[in-house]
This record gives structure tokens, C-alpha cells and sequence, in this order.
């Protein structure tokens, strides 16, 4: 094929197998900058005569807490309430984003209808509800929830209606000739066609969840990461603080590859050369 | 044969007495006259309060018969081809197939398109399978779709993802989805248009020998006068501005004549192109009396 007699010559001076490698390579490059960062700024810290007291923040310290807190078992044991929290908010989000979202996309009267208000809710911080929220539900986890939802739904509306409205116009009409009801066009047309841009919008939503968790979990509950940090900035448990936060970045990074695995999964569109 | 509108719309009342066609060797031997297939009956169309697209469009088309539709680029050949598939609604006028009216797309009558628009989430087969899912014989399917796979030469394909496939190739499993639901109707647009000179040639005969194979009616739109000569059994020429029939004639060519190196097509050819020029000049000049008369 003449794909084939191409794709020599258009990858370049790089050879294939060492472009896989070096990816790793550089994420490796990457984070032993970071652990550096984080090193030399213990130094520092350690160094200062004003700042001395949080020397724990350095990794020595915060990483034998972490390992330490992973053999207790305590680092699942404050992680498993925040995943429930995200993960309900999410599915909420979800829930609710996804057939606004299509119906937005589809109904251009609807569009109009809800553009300026949608761009003025989303611009509200979703904190920002955390009054209400307290006020509106019984249990702390009622509002935790609801306040996850709230900044995760947008990333899935406006995904979803983007998504929904570059569906090609054939395929609905090749699919209505072929004697497809409403039902039909949801499920074999639209649902497969915008799957990739729904996940987007849910790993973008899930982004903005992780980053609304903490301070939600800031408030009244006694479990969850963002307990973890307020407690151990209380204890004055600086080596655990600095661990939970290892722990935050560690599960959001592990919750976005699993969103992005998903992405290239459910992915139909060729790219590349084979 | 030409069939004038006020013949067709008299024809009616006498077709509602008439009992259902039923596809039977018999029914197909009927006079044509008698009970034509399909029956386009005074079409007019504009889109939104636009100048008219098509004025008082009549014409029949037997059951088993490929009918061409000639006309130059924007005349209404697609309008009125979506207009026939129910995938819009006429201005006025009535479409009949079988004897039923056209009230809405049905599987009954199928249209094939420019592009492939296969879904490139799919693959070959179960795009094939699309028109048999929509009307719950999905159990049908897994004998039906090997069939018409194999009628479109593309047995082995069944697996692969359709983004793998060629243009021609792609092009053949719209075919072959279209023929899956076995429709009593085909409608092509100009569906061999994008595609390179030597699979567009094959693919028509292809086609051709299909529908003749299956008793299928084709109705095939194209600006093409040899696209015509090599496919059909007869062509309407339609005007521009707005689209209406202005010439319906028999294309009289054997199945062996039907290829380019013949001196009958090429006098066919000629014929069609002599008469397409003359239609072509009518249509600029404003409403003379020859538009209603047979151009033949
Ligand atoms: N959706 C639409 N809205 C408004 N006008 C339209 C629409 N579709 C077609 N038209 C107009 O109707 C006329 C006929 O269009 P149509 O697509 O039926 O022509 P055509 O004969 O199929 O042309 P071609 O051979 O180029 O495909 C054109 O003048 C076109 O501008
Ligand atoms: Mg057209």
C-alpha cells in the first residue's frame, strides 16, 4: 500500500520503537525535576530561621509518612470517601449533562434560549454555593455531592452540545432513510458519534471535581483527602500534610489516565498511519 | 409511454380498485400502463418562500424499470429524489410507490446517496445490517447481509472497519446496505460521482445488472448522458429554473449494447446529448409552449 512506502520517510529521523521509550524517558526527566524542586525547597524551608517549624514538608519526612499511611492502611481509608464523594457528583453531573447537552445541541431555539445563562452560571465558582448547599441538604455528604456536581456539569453540557453538533448531517439523513425511529438515531448514530466528546467533557469534569473536592471536604465532614490536609494542619503533622497531598495528585493523575485510556478506546477516528 | 399529467392524475381512482401489486412473476407481466409503480403526480416544490425548485413534475415508472433523471446542476434533481424518498415534503403533489403514498422515509424505498456516509464507528457489516436493525430483523441479518455482501463483491470485507476501505469500495457497501432491507425501490444520486472513471463504468454496469437481477426499480439522478445510456432503460430530461419534465423518452439499447465500444450506444449517446442541448436551450428561453409537448 502506499501507505506504507510513505510512513518511512514521514516519521522522520526518529526511529518508531525509541519514540515510545523516550516518552517514558521524559516523563521520568520530568518528575525527578519536580522531586528536585520539592528537595531544594525543603532546604530552604529548613534553612530559614522564620520558616524552620515546616521543615516536615520536605520529602524524606512526608514520603516515609506516606509510606507509612499506605502500610496503616490509612491512605485508602481517607481516599475511599472522597472517591465516593467524586464519583456520585460525577455521576450526577453525568446524569444530568449529558441529555441537556444533546438536546442543546440538536435544538438550536433551546440553544439560544439557555447560552447566556449557562455561560453566567459556569463562571460562578461552585464554592460559591457552598451556603445553600448546607442549607439545602441534611448531610454533609449531601452537599459535598451536590457541590461537585455543580462544577462538573458544565464541562459535560457544553462537551456533549460541541460534540452533538458536529455530527455529520448524512449520517442522520442516511439513517432516517433507512426507516431509523428517534429511538434509533440516539443509539446508533448520535450516542457513537459523540461518545469521544462526552468522555472529554467527563475527564475535564472530572479535573474541576478533584479540584472542588478538597476545599469542599474543608467544611463539617470527618472523612475524605481534603479532612486529611485540615486535620493535619491542625495536629501541626506537617509530613502527613505534605503526604495526603502526594496522595491527592497521585489518585487524580491515576482517575485522568484511566479518562484518557478511555478516550483513545472509544476513539473511531484514524489519526495516524496504521 | 410518455404519460401527461392530466393521464396520470386520472389514473387514481382506478389503481385504488386495484389490488395491492404483489412481487410475483404475474404482477410483473401486467401491461405497465395499467398499474405503474410509481406515480409522481404534479410535484411542486420551493424551499422556505425561495423561487420555485420544481413545477409540476409528473411522471410513471414501471415496476423493474431503471428510470434516468437528466437535468444540469441545480435544476432539483436531488430535492426531487429526496421528495420521492420522503425524506421531505412536497409543496404539492403526491408521490405513490406500490400503492401507497409517500408520507415519510420507509425502507420500502430506499435512497443512496453521493458520499458513502458509512458510520466509521462500524464495521462493513454492521453497517450493511443498519436498515434490518431499524425494522427489528435483526436475527435476519446474519443470512441477509452475507447475501448482499456477496452481490456487491465484498464477501471478504465483512470485519473490517469502513475507514479501511477505498472510495469504490465504500461506495459498494452503501449499495450493499440500501439492497439489505430488500427495498422494492432504489434512489440514486449522481452516486458514482466521486469516484475515478473505471470504477464509476464498472460500478454502473454493476449496478445495473443488480437491480435487473432482483427485479429492483431504480430511479437514478445524474447530468451524466452516458451515465444514462450505460444504466437505463429510459430517461425524463428535466429543465432548470424552475426544474419540470420537459422530454421522457425510451432508451432502446440491448444489454450487450451497453458499453462504450459499441456504435448503438453511441448513437444513443448522441441522441440523449442532442436532445439534453435542446432541453438545455429551451429552459433559457421563458416558457414556450414545447416544454408540455414530447420532445421526442
Ligand atoms: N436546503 C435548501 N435550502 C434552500 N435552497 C436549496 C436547498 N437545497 C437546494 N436548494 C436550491 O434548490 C435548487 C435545486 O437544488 P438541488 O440540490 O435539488 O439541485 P441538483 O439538480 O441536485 O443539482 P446538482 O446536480 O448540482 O446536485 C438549487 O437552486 C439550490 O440552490
Ligand atoms: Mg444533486
Amino acid at each position: 500500500m502506499s501507505d506504507a512506502a510513505i510512513s518511512p520517510a514521514a516519521s522522520g529521523p526518529r526511529l518508531p520503537n525509541l519514540g515510545r521509550l523516550a516518552g517514558l524517558v521524559h516523563a521520568a526527566i520530568g518528575m525527578s525535576l519536580l522531586y528536585l524542586v520539592w528537595w531544594i525547597g525543603g532546604r530552604l524551608v529548613a534553612a530559614s530561621p522564620d520558616m524552620f517549624a515546616f521543615a516536615d514538608f520536605a520529602p524524606g519526612p512526608a514520603l516515609s509518612a506516606l509510606w507509612n499511611m499506605v502500610q496503616s492502611g490509612e491512605a485508602w481509608a481517607m481516599t475511599w470517601p472522597s472517591l465516593y464523594r467524586v464519583g456520585a457528583g460525577l455521576l450526577a453531573a453525568i446524569v444530568i449533562g449529558v441529555p441537556l447537552g444533546i438536546a442543546i445541541g440538536r435544538v438550536a431555539v433551546l440553544r439560544q434560549i439557555t447560552n447566556v445563562p449557562f455561560q453566567f452560571l459556569r463562571m460562578i465558582s461552585p464554592l460559591s454555593w457552598m451556603p445553600i448547599a448546607v442549607m439545602a441538604y441534611d448531610t454533609w455528604d449531601g452537599a459535598i455531592i451536590f457541590l461537585i456536581t455543580v462544577a462538573a456539569v458544565w464541562p459535560v453540557v457544553f462537551a456533549t452540545a460541541a460534540g452533538v453538533r458536529r455530527i455529520d448531517p448524512a449520517w442522520l439523513k442516511v439513517a432516517r432513510n433507512l426507516g431509523a425511529k428517534p429511538f434509533h438515531l440516539l443509539t446508533t448514530v448520535i450516542l457513537p458519534a459523540i461518545a469521544v466528546d462526552i468522555l472529554t467533557g467527563i475527564r475535564l469534569a472530572l479535573g474541576v471535581a478533584w479540584i472542588v473536592l478538597v476545599p469542599a471536604e474543608y467544611l463539617g465532614v470527618t472523612s475524605g483527602l481534603g479532612y486529611a490536609i485540615n486535620d493535619a494542619r491542625d495536629t501541626l503533622d506537617y509530613a502527613r500534610l505534605a503526604a495526603t497531598v502526594v496522595i491527592i495528585g497521585v489518585i487524580g493523575f491515576g482517575l485522568d489516565f484511566l479518562c484518557q485510556q478511555a478516550v483513545q478506546r472509544l476513539n473511531w477516528v484514524r489519526t495516524d498511519t496504521p | 409511454m410518455r404519460q401527461t399529467c392530466s393521464i396520470a392524475k386520472a389514473t387514481p381512482p382506478m389503481n385504488a380498485l386495484s389490488p395491492a401489486p404483489v412481487t410475483t412473476p404475474q404482477s410483473r407481466a401486467t401491461p405497465a400502463e395499467a398499474r405503474p409503480f410509481v406515480r409522481v403526480d404534479g410535484i411542486s416544490h420551493r424551499y422556505g418562500r425561495g423561487a420555485p425548485v420544481l413545477e409540476d413534475i409528473c411522471f410513471n415508472v414501471r415496476r423493474g424499470e431503471v428510470l434516468a433523471l437528466i437535468g444540469r446542476s441545480g435544476c432539483g434533481k436531488s430535492t426531487l429524489l429526496h421528495l420521492l424518498a420522503g425524506l421531505s415534503t412536497p409543496g404539492a403533489g403526491q408521490v405513490h410507490i406500490g400503492d401507497r403514498p409517500v408520507t415519510g422515509p420507509s425502507n420500502r424505498w430506499v435512497m443512496m446517496f453521493q458520499s458513502p456516509s458509512l458510520f466509521p464507528w462500524m464495521t462493513v457489516f454492521q453497517n450493511v445490517e443498519l436498515g434490518l436493525r431499524f425494522d427489528g430483523r435483526r436475527t435476519q441479518a446474519k443470512h441477509r447481509v452475507p447475501q448482499v455482501l456477496e452481490l456487491v463483491d465484498l464477501s471478504a470485507f465483512g470485519d473490517r472497519n469502513v475507514q479501511d476501505l477505498s472510495g469504490g469500495q465504500q461506495q459498494r457497501v452503501a449499495l450493499a446496505r440500501s439492497l439489505a432491507p430488500e427495498p422494492d425501490i432504489l434512489l440514486l444520486d449522481e452516486p458514482f460521482s466521486a469516484l475515478d472513471a473505471f470504477t464509476r463504468r464498472s460500478l454502473q454496469g454493476e449496478v445495473r445488472r443488480i437491480a435487473k437481477s432482483l427485479g429492483l426499480t431504480l430511479i437514478l439522478v445524474t447530468h451524466d448522458v452516458g451515465e444514462a445510456a450505460l444504466m437505463a432503460d429510459r430517461a425524463v430530461l428535466l429543465t432548470s429554473g424552475p426544474g419540470r419534465v420537459a422530454a421522457d423518452t425510451d432508451i432502446a439499447l440491448d444489454d450487450d449494447d451497453r458499453s462504450e465500444a459499441t456504435r448503438a450506444f453511441r448513437a444513443e449517446t448522441a441522441r440523449l446529448s442532442q436532445l439534453y442541448a435542446e432541453v438545455a436551450g429551451m429552459s433559457a428561453a421563458t416558457d414556450t409552449p414545447r416544454q408540455k409537448g414530447s420532445a421526442r
